[in-house]
């Protein structure tokens, strides 16, 4: 990843470099997608309607909870609404995002909008940090492999979900929670970036323990993001933790 | 069409709203306050570290080490993949062994 050139900024070469940056998203996501697929046809999603759903909701946590519900006797609004609860810290990131994004068309950041699931989200606050330009074609280079093959093991999952090997003994389960882990260790320059990580984690728990998931992720996040508001420094650029 | 099909459908408008809808809303004031610019810098920690700590919570020695694990090499400049697939590797190794 440290490979980027300042270079030949063409269109192409910044298409094919986010496609590289794509690589550990991606492998990080396949078993997460085929259990996805596995999961939604054993809680009675036909093929169709589970592949659908990577394609147009594109966020796997709140597919789980999704298919999850499905199986349930509960009414269609209160899914939909679990679903969106899940979601919800996806406002954030298009607020923090939506800020770098000027040079955009409005279509470009209407198609932008679609792919800013957490790794996307999470590369290219890094690739701002790094002060690279964050171009549509690298931002669509990053997107388009991890949404095709999200799409594509949601279909292998569904087809061939009694193959998939046990979740708990190859570690598939804990992934993601790893995956999650590299990528705020990777924001560790940032100011505050160890208190708002301590915060937001007690409250994040705390919420889960009392109110329950997925509500500790929206009340987790705004007790991080609300410290961060008000204690960081007015002049910005001092560095604190690690 | 199923109802499944129907809230499969409004949970993915519902979730393009809250990818667009951040910054639609940030884009209509002319200036962002700076308080409101330190909020958004803390973004990614924060919202990331709640993806991360119910779950290292639930976890017992396996899962703990694994996370540790990812931390220590990432504190050392280890990247990506390397943090990814060491972290696995001690996950599944410690799985085996503690069962």
């Amino acid at each position: 990843m440290t490979a980027d050139t300042y270079a030949g900024r063409r269109p192409s070469s910044d298409f094919l470099r986010g496609a590289r940056q794509s690589v550990p998203i991606v492998l990080a996501v396949v078993p997460f997608g085929l259990l996805f697929g596995a999961l939604a046809v054993e809680h009675g999603l036909s093929t169709f309607e589970a592949i659908l759903m990577s394609a147009t909701l594109y966020a796997g946590a709140s597919q789980m909870v999704g298919i999850d519900l499905f199986s349930s006797r509960i009414a269609p609004w209160v899914v939909v609404l679990s679903i969106v609860a899940v979601n919800f810290r996806h406002v954030l990131y298009s607020a923090t995002i939506g800020r770098y994004l000027d040079h955009w068309t409005p279509l470009q950041r209407a198609v932008g909008f679609f792919f800013l699931v957490d790794p996307q989200f999470a590369e290219a606050e890094r690739r701002m940090e790094r002060s690279e330009p964050l171009s549509f074609a690298w931002y669509m280079g990053l997107a388009l492999p991890v949404y095709l093959c999200w799409v594509g093991e949601t279909w292998l999952g569904a087809l061939f979900g009694q193959l998939i090997p046990d979740t708990h003994t190859f570690g598939i389960d804990f992934i993601l929670p790893i995956y999650f882990l590299a990528l705020v260790m990777s924001f560790r320059k940032r100011p505050l970036w160890l208190p708002v990580v301590a915060i937001s984690a007690v409250a994040s728990i705390i919420a889960y323990r009392t109110v329950g998931s997925p509500w500790h992720v929206s009340i987790g996040a705004l007790a991080g993001v609300f410290f961060g508001a008000l204690f960081t420094p007015a002049k910005p650029g001092k560095e604190t933790g690690i | 069409m199923s109802s499944t099909f129907w809230i499969i459908i409004a949970g993915a408008v519902l979730t393009y709203f809250t990818r667009a809808g951040g910054h639609l809303v940030l884009s209509r004031f002319e200036r962002i306050h700076p308080r409101v610019e330190a909020g958004l810098n803390a973004v990614p920690a924060a919202v990331l570290t709640t993806l991360v700590a119910p779950a290292a919570m639930e976890g017992g020695p396996a899962e703990i080490a694994a996370l540790v694990t990812g931390a220590a090499i990432s504190l050392l400049g280890g990247g990506m993949m390397t943090i990814f697939f060491v972290s696995a590797g001690v996950l599944i190794a410690l799985r085996q062994v503690l069962g």
